[in-house]
């Protein structure tokens, strides 16, 4: 785990001094503070800062081939490289180290670009294949390592994060309109889109072949489901069986590293179902946590139960309000987009801490939710479809009251209320977007704060209609379930739970997450299930609570869903909060950046100041949307502070 | 005063939902959860807004939209509250 930075020229011409490259790579010291190296010739430079994990001596980069002819600087892990390394070995490769890293560069001598589809793991890298002169990058099929790209003046520049781009001569920071749009519709922006002008994300699943003057990006591998009615029946106890095995595997393969591995435990189901599988392969395994103050947010209660049963050794810190919104300024410079939400601020605390006991590796229970069906928003979508056959039933709505119990807000609001508002889009069950259309709705309240200019930018884009343009054309042929699954696996999942609520914020302080969930060939088992083995009834994640709840305490799969959330508007409006969050959300500020309606905000602040009752969803979110993205332009475009 | 509740709504609603200075762009009879001015918990601050501003009280029952949904239908429910208030007082 690393981080990687690096160009190349599109056609022969002096590339930037070795200087650039080494302040690219400095620029993510963050991501791998154990060594650096670059490489440079007259075409590419491949530049890496390294988190030594696997082969802690051999496995320094940029690494090459004996004969110097393949370089690759590289950003993740390899999990399955111990069966590609025997198989390459196999075919007469002669490997110089033990890593990872070794085998991408002689799976692509071997098989070239196509390799990457032989690969299990979390990865971004960069070949530079100096024969053929061809550049080709990568990056892992669910999008948990970041790779961004630019083009200026003839050269291909490239980076695990952003902040190296604008290293490089003559590139600098401007957000994008489009971007944000996007952000303040679905959570993040849309790869290939980012919060930059002119600065792309290389979509998961994807690889640009840069040669012959041209960059080709194409996809390697896509998410898929079944066309309703292809399944056969399903049996539970087999698909339970086959759920375990794979899981288990996949667990397996993500404890090789010759560091120890932790793990976090939220205290939900899933963190606590790849506990108990780690634990099968560490009886010593180290888990960490977080305590918030409010009881609301709180899960400590469920994480001592499970500590208890599963006998980990524990490590647990309290969060205060105070925290968040000290760390929220480094917590926006490292995610690199606007959030909507704390809990990115939230996460980067826990990366600290496990970081401060010594350890820079931990598997999560993020993906469950994609892959099994676990979220309230697949379950709002089937009540919302069943009332939308008889949309004057009484009865039917009433279902709602059953979804996001853990918020309060939305609970205490009388039926008609909860009603009216999960109405929006119930006439559209033909739209794509349908399960989703009540989430980006309000989302996109955050929109009735843009200034003119923003306005003008935006020039009547329309995102959700973008969104819609990209959609596979067998996509109206999927389940409900599995459309819905779709979307919330390619908008919010790479964008913001991996990104700003996974890599940015555990890289900052150099800690790799690993997913057991989201090993690809898990996620392939999860869509090819049939819909009810994930939701059945109002139970979600149905095959999986079945199949693994025997390893927990039965408190731990009954309870009912409840996400990573920290207090939002509140951490940040008390007496002792930091002098950069008034000064930020000031009116001159906010005129002087420009995205948003100066006296709008002021309003919008004194509101969540003095509530009248519990601050609504739609004003935390633009209230930590409107602060981020001052952050944002504060940081990278121009200082406002 | 039918006037004066509807002036002091709309502005409650301009300030609180639309973030602006004055509610002029939403008609009387629009309805606010249809506009989406509204949002998921915004009925409550509606609600606590008629009672602190008015003296009344907005029993769970009259959580309706047709006595909260649109700026007409507000100033209507808060007259005939405080008419019957004034009636029980006279009485």
């Amino acid at each position: 785990m690393c981080g990687i930075a690096g160009f190349f020229a599109l056609t022969p011409r002096t590339l930037a001094p070795r200087g650039v490259l080494e302040r690219m790579v400095e620029a993510v010291r963050h991501r791998g503070p154990d060594d650096a190296g670059v490489y440079l010739d007259r075409r590419a430079g491949l530049g890496h800062r390294r988190l030594s994990i696997i082969d802690l001596a051999g496995g320094k980069q940029p690494l090459a081939t004996a004969d110097e002819k393949l370089w690759v600087t590289f950003n993740g892990e390899i999990f399955n490289y111990v069966e590609l390394t025997k198989e390459l070995t196999a075919r007469g490769r002669q490997f110089r180290t033990r890593s990872d890293t070794e085998t991408i560069l002689h799976a692509y001598a071997e098989y070239g670009p196509a390799c990457v589809e032989s690969f299990n793991g979390d990865f971004a890298y960069a070949i530079w294949d100096r024969e053929r002169q061809r550049l080709v990058m990568a990056r892992d099929r669910m999008g948990v390592r970041p790779l961004y790209y630019t083009v200026h003046d003839g050269v291909l520049v490239f980076a695990s994060e952003v902040k190296s781009l604008f290293l490089y001569p003559g590139l600098r920071a401007e957000l994008d309109p489009l971007g944000l749009d996007q952000c303040f519709t679905f959570w993040s922006p849309l790869a290939p889109r980012t919060a930059f002008k002119g600065v792309h994300e290389l979509p998961p699943g994807h690889q640009l072949i840069a040669e012959h003057g041209t960059l080709k990006v194409q996809p390697y591998w896509k998410l898929r489901f079944p066309a309703r009615g292809e399944r056969s029946r399903a049996d539970a106890d087999a698909i339970g069986e086959q759920v375990e095995a794979l899981l288990a595997d996949a667990t397996r393969i993500r404890m090789r590293a010759d560091v120890p591995v932790g793990a976090y435990l939220s205290g939900g189901f899933d963190s606590s179902v790849t506990t108990a599988l780690a634990k099968g392969y560490n009886e010593g395994l180290r888990t960490f946590s977080l305590e918030f103050e409010s009881p609301e947010l709180d899960e400590s209660a469920y994480q001592r139960t499970l500590v208890e049963a599963l006998g980990t050794d524990h490590s647990s810190l309290r969060c205060k309000g105070g925290d968040i919104a000290a760390a929220f300024e480094q917590v926006i410079r490292h995610t690199e987009r606007p959030v909507l939400r704390a809990a990115p601020a939230a996460l980067y605390l826990l990366a600290r801490q496990v970081r401060d006991h010594g350890f820079k590796v931990v598997l999560t229970g993020e993906g469950a939710d994609e892959v099994f069906g676990g979220y309230d928003i697949f379950k709002e979508a089937l009540v919302r479809r069943f009332w939308a056959r008889q949309p004057n039933s009484k009865w039917r709505p009433l279902l709602l009251r059953r979804l996001y119990p853990y918020l309060g807000g939305l609970q205490s609001q009388p039926a008609r209320y909860l009603e009216a508002f999960f109405r929006t889009g119930l006439a559209a069950g033909d739209d794509p977007l349908f399960s989703h259309l009540p989430r980006f709705a309000l989302t996109r309240r955050i929109s009735q704060f843009y200034s003119g200019d923003l306005r003008r930018a935006i020039n009547g884009y329309d995102p959700l209609e973008d969104l819609r343009s990209t959609l596979p054309p067998e996509f109206g042929s999927w389940h409900p379930l599995s459309r819905a699954q779709y979307l919330e696996t390619g908008c919010l999942l790479p964008g913001y739970i991996l990104s700003s609520q996974g890599d940015r914020v555990a890289m900052a302080h150099a800690v790799e997450g690993r997913f057991p969930f989201l090993d690809h060939r898990v996620v392939e088992l999860g869509a090819a299930l049939p819909p009810a083995m994930k939701v059945k009834g109002l139970r979600e994640k149905y095959v999986l609570r079945r199949a693994l709840g025997r390893h927990l305490p039965r408190a731990i799969v009954e309870r009912p869903k409840q996400p990573y959330r920290a207090p939002d508007s509140e951490s940040f409006l008390h007496a002792g909060a930091p002098g950069y969050v008034d000064a930020l959300l000031a009116p001159e500020a906010i005129g002087r950046a420009g995205y948003f309606e100066p006296r709008a905000v002021r309003r919008l602040v004194d509101k969540c100041r003095n509530p009248l009752g519990p601050v609504s969803a739609g004003d935390n979110m633009a209230f930590i949307g409107i602060l981020s993205t001052q952050l944002l332009h504060s940081c990278y475009v121009q200082a406002l502070i | 005063m039918k006037h004066d509740i509807s002036l002091a709504v709309r502005r409650f609603i301009g300030e609180n939902f639309m973030f602006r200075d004055d509610g002029d762009a939403i008609t009387h009879d629009a309805s606010l959860l249809d506009a989406g001015i509204i949002d998921s918990t915004g009925v409550l601050e509606l609600v606590c807004f008629l009672e602190s501003s008015f003296g009344i009280e907005v029993h769970d029952e009259e959580m309706l939209p047709e006595n909260l949904d649109s700026i007409r239908a507000i100033s209507a429910y808060v007259s005939r509250k405080l008419e019957s208030r004034k009636i029980e007082l006279v009485a």
